[in-house]
């Protein structure tokens, strides 16, 4: 489904500030594979996943999604096919607009209905809240209210539904659930898995919860300084402790895992 | 109090209201909406008077309001194209185009820097002739402009929430998701400013036929009073759908032509006209943020007279 080949990506070249963040990263997805991402801090996997939705375009390489080379594809057009979610909350839907009004938006653009001057029909709506009744968040009843009035837990939950609302080729997980309380990460957690599993979604996640990387999805990636150093699935993985695989990165990193989040959240 | 108030006050606030109305709605889509601070407003609206005004002379009073929307759309659509493909800061664009507006606008008017009307006919001179009632004629020149902001902002109304304007609005509102929603900002950027060039053009056109000229510095000052207009809208309607918070900002344009009336019935020369219009300005933008310092000070009392009365 996501075949990346060779890419790299230097930002600032020739400057003090060079920072080279992707160094002839190569990744093969097939489809329905769910791969978790964990990497020390600046290890280059918000910078792959930027890469792929195309905030920038890459110094080298290429980038093939479902057959189409997208390497040089402008971002807005890249993003028909492709699913994002951020860390932040508040990136993902527009404050001042309604929740059905975001959802309509996600909606329209997508499915076929992307005339200039369509409108959302009854029947759209209704699928709108039927959509919504599932996150079991009370948005349904809410659907006229504007977005800025959710927690942030909600707003994540509308961002997956609106992302998904047409199956994306590719889904990309921004440590989505990060910035949320416990609970409510749980919740979404639970409700981004079903909605890949029911679909079968092709997805990159990443995450700094070593549980999570282990346990979520069928393969597990660990990135550091711009390489993907470790690839897991299958056996491998099922035998795979938390412990064991901090031991595995060192070999391959020849460092310890140095993320200050997963120091802080006790592995 | 019956001198300060007269109906013939009320009577050409709401007609004044009502044209300058569409400036205020232009700045609804591209300031509120969009984001944007578009300074072209006040180079723009000249422009749709003076295209106007042209084609009035020219003997087709209807047809200069579409001519006038047309050179509105070409003014928005350089301002948009400057910042969208060309780097240029939109705040510099607005400023940039406004500049370049000027000898344009001399230009259209055949380099003189006032033209008058009073020979020829215009939308309001037409409609005058159909009934010779007497509450017809007075009435008449408020029913043309409220007719016309009354099709504008049901058009806006419709459109604003339909594929293209729900992309418009989520443009202003969220850069980031709009990129990740495979929204193309810069075309919506374009079209949004299209429109409130067109409309501001539009206002500046039926001023020029209500006036019966035309002159070269029409427009200086209008942003101003238009963002009055807006921000005395926004204050007055603040939650609802698209068609009420636009009929609020009609709303509040004809609230500050009132007040404007009010205050030069009160004796003020009519050079202070521009002043009072800041002054208006300042106090409807602030209102809000005073309104919130007043009730946190009558809180704070409040505490401190109970925590008095306990010790």
């Amino acid at each position: 489904m996501l075949s990346i080949k060779n890419i790299s990506k230097t930002f600032h070249a020739g400057t003090v500030n060079e920072k080279t963040a992707l160094r002839n990263v190569s990744l093969e997805m097939k489809s329905g594979d769910f791969a978790t991402i964990v990497g020390s801090n600046g290890a280059g996997k918000s910078t792959l996943f930027h890469a792929v939705t195309g905030a920038f375009y890459v110094d080298g390489g290429q980038i093939i999604l479902d057959g189409e080379d997208i390497t040089f594809k402008k971002e807005h057009l890249r993003s028909r096919d492709i699913g994002h979610l951020f860390q932040d909350p508040l990136l993902g839907t527009a404050p001042h607009m309604t929740i059905e009004e975001n959802m309509a938006l996600a909606y329209m653009r997508v499915s076929g209905k992307h005339s200039p001057f369509g409108r959302v029909t009854k029947k759209d709506k209704a699928l709108f809240r039927e959509k919504l009744a599932l996150l079991d968040m009370g948005l349904e009843e809410r659907m006229k209210n504007p977005v800025g009035l959710l927690s942030g837990g909600q707003r994540q939950a509308l961002t997956l539904l609106m992302a998904t609302v047409v199956t994306p080729k590719i889904l990309l997980l921004d440590e989505h659930t990060a910035a949320l309380d416990p609970a409510t990460a749980e919740k979404v957690m639970k409700l981004t898995k079903d909605i890949i599993a029911e679909r079968g979604i092709t997805c990159l996640m990443v995450t700094h919860n070593m549980h999570q990387a282990l346990e979520t999805g069928n393969r597990t990636l660990m990135m550091n300084d711009g390489r993907i150093i470790l690839d897991i699935t299958g056996k491998e993985r099922e035998s795979m402790t938390v412990d064991t695989l901090l031991e595995k990165f060192r070999e391959q990193a020849g460092t310890r895992l140095d993320n200050d989040r997963i120091l802080l959240s006790g592995r | 109090m019956s001198t300060i108030f007269t109906l013939s006050i009320l009577q050409s606030a709401l007609e004044l209201g009502c044209i300058y109305a569409l400036i205020a709605i232009a700045l609804y889509i591209s300031f509120t909406l969009l984001n944007i601070a578009d300074l072209s407003t006040d180079g723009c609206f000249t422009l749709g008077c003076a295209v106007g005004a042209m084609v009035t002379m020219a003997g087709h009073p209807v047809l200069a309001l579409f001519m006038a929307m047309g050179a509105g759309v070409c003014s928005g659509f350089i301002t948009a194209f400057l910042q969208t493909k060309m780097g240029v800061q939109s705040i510099l664009a607005g400023i940039i185009v406004n500049t370049g507006l000027y000898t344009v606008n001399l230009a259209v008017m055949g380099f003189s820097s006032n033209i008058n009307l009073f020979h020829c006919d215009t939308l309001f001179s037409l409609a005058k002739q159909v009934s010779e009632n007497k509450i017809y004629r007075d009435w008449y020149e408020l029913g043309i402009a409220a007719l016309i902001v009354l099709a504008v902002c049901l058009i806006l109304g419709w459109f604003l929430n339909t594929s293209s304007g729900l992309s418009i609005r989520a443009t202003g509102d969220n850069a980031h998701m709009v990129k990740a929603s495979s929204i193309n900002p810069g075309r919506m950027i374009t079209a949004g400013l299209c429109i409130s060039g067109s409309l501001t053009a539009l206002s500046g056109a039926i001023l020029g036929q209500y006036q019966k000229s035309c002159d070269i510095n029409f427009g200086t000052g209008q942003v101003t009073i238009a963002l009055a207009s807006l921000i005395i809208g926004n204050t007055l309607v603040r939650r609802g759908g698209m068609l009420k918070r636009i009929s609020g900002v009609v709303l509040g344009s004809c609230l500050y032509r009132f007040i404007v009336a009010i205050a030069l019935r009160l004796n003020l020369p009519a050079e202070a006209v521009k002043l009072v219009s800041a002054v208006i300005v300042a106090a409807a933008i602030s209102f809000p943020c005073l309104k919130e310092k007043a009730g946190f000070t009558k809180k704070k009392m409040e505490m401190r007279k109970k925590a008095a009365v306990r010790t």
